[in-house]
């Protein structure tokens, strides 16, 4: 059997693994890729290829074509649409379109880069050897370092086991058509995000959540204006409530209540999007018998795992489950392999929902805050007196920005809002440089911008704004 | 409104100058009448300058450690109603002493000049790094560092911990800057603490020790200095002190070594009258006194001084006790008047418990000798057909071996020793 010996062997081509993989390349280091491809993944992982990329291609299309609707009915600026239609194989196919550019992009990237990349299954045999099964035989490979990446999968329920009609968000984003009635069971953001597209393309669709809340992960200040346009949007959502299974028949699913009432709620499609789960199973990780944090893989500040030399990054690490911080990780691993002294010691991770109107939380709530102790001051910003969200027809949503009332630190920065998703990187820049609230004040943010609005929540906080 | 220029003014018979060791006002500060402007030291003793009117400081005319003539600017104030002065062009011109003061025959003061775009000299504006040495932890117990990824990033390399790093940018945020004056200056952390140390810093030799420093250079530069040491049995004269110390009166202070001493100099000098003398090796000449003003070397916060107790002739133990450590109190706390600390005519010093075995002291010039006490320790002495246990004390003695030869000195310190090994003979009349 022919064998390969490398620097570094990062298993997973995900956003952590192929990051990590590209900056150990440009610092030299002789590095083995292994990605198995198939149905779920291929280089570029969960993100772009089952994930954020794909679902926001679908959003883009369902949002594009829900507000040619509203404008056969009601037309704000004039704009006069007659008979949309959305043909949604075209749409899978462009989205398909995107993804096969960014991956093969990955790919180019990796190569220039002098990565060897191995397709197919990799099963580890010990810290520092790994099998793969590849379409022309097995392959040995051995390294110094191994880096595991090997990313999440979508949590099934034993209520609904995946298949046939109950389907994860992956099935979701290559369906040849839109179903009539679909039930989304879980109102975290990928069940909002999905579910509002689904139903601006026309389908039925039903939120079923345990939790008395959509987005529970969000205070309720911000989950407002999404909650309000999912009514808009006629998205029934029934929370505290369970599917406690398919009904007779599999083409409905019963929905038990708070109170232990059941009802049956008729189904095209079953939308399973309770969360992730780290991927642990089914390449051997078990032989490492690594230590872990709950369900995933325990890793210090540098991703070391308790192993010499095998490291881990991304989601099999644990929350947040997000690609930028799977791309940070594997930075800072290759790095560290390469000999510097470097630990993942980024102060926010920012959280985007891409619903309608998308949130964006950076940092702490004001809630967290003073949880921590922290005497705040707290201030909002609406877009209904910014002049950019008015000319974009979208005055729903808010900044708001939470600071220490002593030093005026800022701690946390969150917005609602169309198009808000865009100010992320100002936020997370302002809360890593450590800003006071004078800082965003005296920065001069264009007009007419969305932007505005957090500088003016921050003039508010400072009781100085000017245009409320 | 009007300028008052408020002058040093004369702050002590025979002072030419006086060093301004502390400002109590800052320019733009307002001031009332009888607020403290200055302290300034003159050869001995400090004096706080008191402002004779009410108004705003608009300039200083010294920084601290500068030296000014009496009758030089002090202050220049700006007054309700007509002041002392024209408005002058140059604000400075009065550091250097006026034309017109008789007392600018003297050597010219030397005094450091400010840079002209900074006519205000405050202390506290030009903080050397060294000001932010990292003293004490940086910040509140479980406060996490605030630094930009960049600066995350340098410490990180540079391996510092940036929990240890002081941050002087708005909120605590640790700057490019902080991180690199912490790297020059070190870290406190324990790992750190035994990494090589380049901090170097700058201490002004101002005030009381640069006073210390000129008359000690002068000493040595001067005095040909010879030293003598001779053991001491005080086994007696410890008998007799612990004794009066447990019988004493009230009122009486309690008794030290010193007051014993003092009487035993008394009792020498009166047979050496060479070593109670002040010589004067400009006019070469030999002053003689008739009073015995014995200096006692003293440690103050601010330094070395030496208050003076006059006319230990005249004085029983008991006085000597009493005004020594008057005088001792008065120099610590800084209360010590000019002439308190004048005029001594023999020097003791002692270091107490920390007198060590023997000492070489430092003439107190223009005296010619001075004594030295060093510490006491019970020591086996050889009394004829045994070991007996002995309080024994060493006396270390310098004296001007331009004036005072050899072996005189050895038979003054012998007198000393015979009358401190039998202290009856300290009580006697002559």
């Amino acid at each position: 059997m022919a064998e390969i010996t490398a620097k570094i062997l990062v298993v997973g081509g995900g956003p952590g693994g192929y990051v990590a993989a590209i900056r150990a390349g440009q610092l030299g280091l002789d590095t083995v890729l292994v990605e198995r491809g198939g149905a779920e993944g291929g280089l570029g992982g969960t993100c772009l290829n089952v994930g954020c990329i794909p679902s926001k291609a679908v959003i883009h299309a369902a949002d594009a074509y829900h507000r040619a609707v509203e404008q056969t009915a009601v037309t704000p600026f004039g704009l006069r649409v007659e008979h949309p239609a959305i043909d949604f194989a075209r749409t899978v196919e462009w989205k398909d379109g995107i993804v096969g550019r960014l991956t093969s992009g990955v790919g180019a990237l990796l190569k220039r880069h002098k990565v060897k990349i191995v397709q197919g299954h990799a099963e580890l045999v010990d810290g520092k050897t790994c099998r793969v099964e590849t379409d022309t035989g097995p392959q040995m490979i051995r390294a110094e370092h191994v880096v595991l990446a090997t990313g999440s999968i979508a949590a099934s329920l034993p209520s609904l086991p995946f298949g046939g009609k109950v389907i994860s968000s992956t099935e979701a984003l290559s369906l040849q058509a839109v179903p009539e009635r679909l039930v989304v069971v879980g109102a975290g953001y990928i069940g909002l995000e999905l579910g509002t597209a689904f139903a601006k393309l026309d389908a039925k669709v039903t939120i079923v959540e345990a939790e008395d809340r959509i987005l529970p992960a969000y205070d309720a200040e911000l989950v407002r204006p999404v909650a309000k346009r999912l009514q808009a949007l006629g998205v029934d959502i029934l929370l505290r409530a369970r599917a406690s299974g398919l009904a007779e028949g599999g083409d409905s699913v019963l929905i038990e209540d708070a109170n232990g009432s059941k009802r049956i709620l008729p189904a095209d499609r079953i939308l399973v999007a309770t969360g992730r789960r780290a991927r642990l199973e089914g390449f051997g990780l078990e032989r490492l018998d690594l230590t872990m944090n709950g369900r995933f893989v325990a890793v210090d500040e540098r991703c070391a795992t308790s192993m010499r030399n095998v490291w881990a990054v991304g989601d099999i690490t644990g929350e947040p489950m997000l690609a930028h911080r799977a791309m940070a990780q594997g930075a800072v691993v290759a790095e560290v392999i390469a000999g510097h002294r470097r630990v993942f010691d980024s102060a926010v991770i920012p959280a985007v929902c891409f619903t309608d109107p998308e949130i964006v939380t950076v940092g702490l709530s004001p809630e967290a805050a003073r949880q921590a102790g922290r005497e705040v001051r707290v201030a909002s910003f609406p877009f209904q007196a910014n002049g950019r969200a008015l000319t974009l027809g979208a005055e729903d949503g808010f900044v708001r920005v939470t600071a220490r009332a002593d030093n005026h630190l800022v701690l946390g920065i969150a917005a609602v809002g169309a198009g808000v998703s865009e100010l992320a990187g100002a936020f997370a820049l302002a809360l890593e440089m450590g800003a006071r609230l004078e800082d965003i004040g005296g920065t001069i943010h264009a007009h007419p911008t969305l932007g505005e609005a957090f500088h003016e929540a921050s003039l508010r906080a400072l009781g100085e704004a000017l245009h409320i | 409104m009007g300028i008052r220029i408020v002058k040093l003014p004369d702050v002590g018979e025979g002072v030419a100058e006086a060093e301004v060791v502390e400002w109590h006002v800052a320019v733009g500060q307002s001031v009332l009448e009888d607020q403290i402007l200055a302290a300034v030291m003159t050869d001995k003793a400090t004096v706080e300058i008191p402002s004779p009117v009410a108004g705003t400081v608009v300039a200083l005319g010294a920084e601290v450690g500068g030296v000014l003539a009496v009758g030089a600017e002090l202050v220049r104030l700006e007054v309700a109603g007509d002041g002392n002065t024209e408005v002058a062009a140059a604000p400075r011109e009065a550091a250097a002493p006026p034309p017109a003061q008789p007392l600018a025959a003297a050597p010219a003061p030397k005094l450091p000049v400010p840079a002209p775009a900074s006519p205000t000299v405050e202390p506290a504006s030009a903080p050397l790094p060294i000001s932010r040495a990292p003293m004490g932890p940086p910040r509140p117990p479980g406060e996490k560092p605030i630094a930009s990824p960049a600066v995350r990033r340098r410490a990180r390399d540079a391996g510092v911990d940036l929990r240890q790093v002081r941050g002087t940018g708005p909120a605590g945020r640790i700057s490019h800057d902080d991180l690199d004056a912490f790297l020059r200056v070190g870290t406190t952390s324990a790992k750190a603490a035994r990494a090589a140390n380049t901090e170097v810093s700058t201490v002004k030799v101002i005030g009381l020790r640069r006073r210390i420093a000129q008359k000690m250079a002068e000493a040595k530069r001067r005095v040909a200095h010879f030293s003598y040491v001779e053991e001491v049995d005080v086994t007696a004269l410890e008998e007799l002190r612990a004794s009066l110390n447990t019988e004493h009166r009230r009122d009486r202070p309690r008794l030290t070594l010193m007051p014993f001493l003092m009487q035993a100099l008394v009792k020498a000098v009166a047979d050496f009258p060479e070593m109670n003398a002040l010589y004067d090796d400009e006019a070469e000449t030999i002053e003689r006194h008739g009073g015995v003003h014995i200096g006692i070397a003293t440690q103050t916060p601010s330094g070395l001084m030496v208050p003076v107790v006059r006319h230990c002739e005249s004085l029983d133990l008991w006085e000597c006790a009493a005004e020594v450590q008057r005088l001792a109190e008065a120099a610590r706390e800084g209360r010590a008047t000019r002439t308190e600390l004048a005029g001594s005519t023999i020097t003791i010093t002692s270091l107490g418990a920390l007198g060590g075995i023997v000492t070489t002291p430092v003439v107190n010039r223009p005296e010619v000798a001075i004594i030295g006490v060093n510490r006491q320790v019970v020591r086996p002495v050889w009394q004829g057909a045994q070991f007996v246990p002995r309080t024994m004390m060493n006396l270390s003695s310098s004296f001007d071996h331009r004036v005072i030869d050899g072996y005189v000195a050895a038979r003054f310190v012998q007198r000393i020793k015979s009358l401190l090994e039998t202290p009856a003979t300290l009580f006697l009349e002559a």
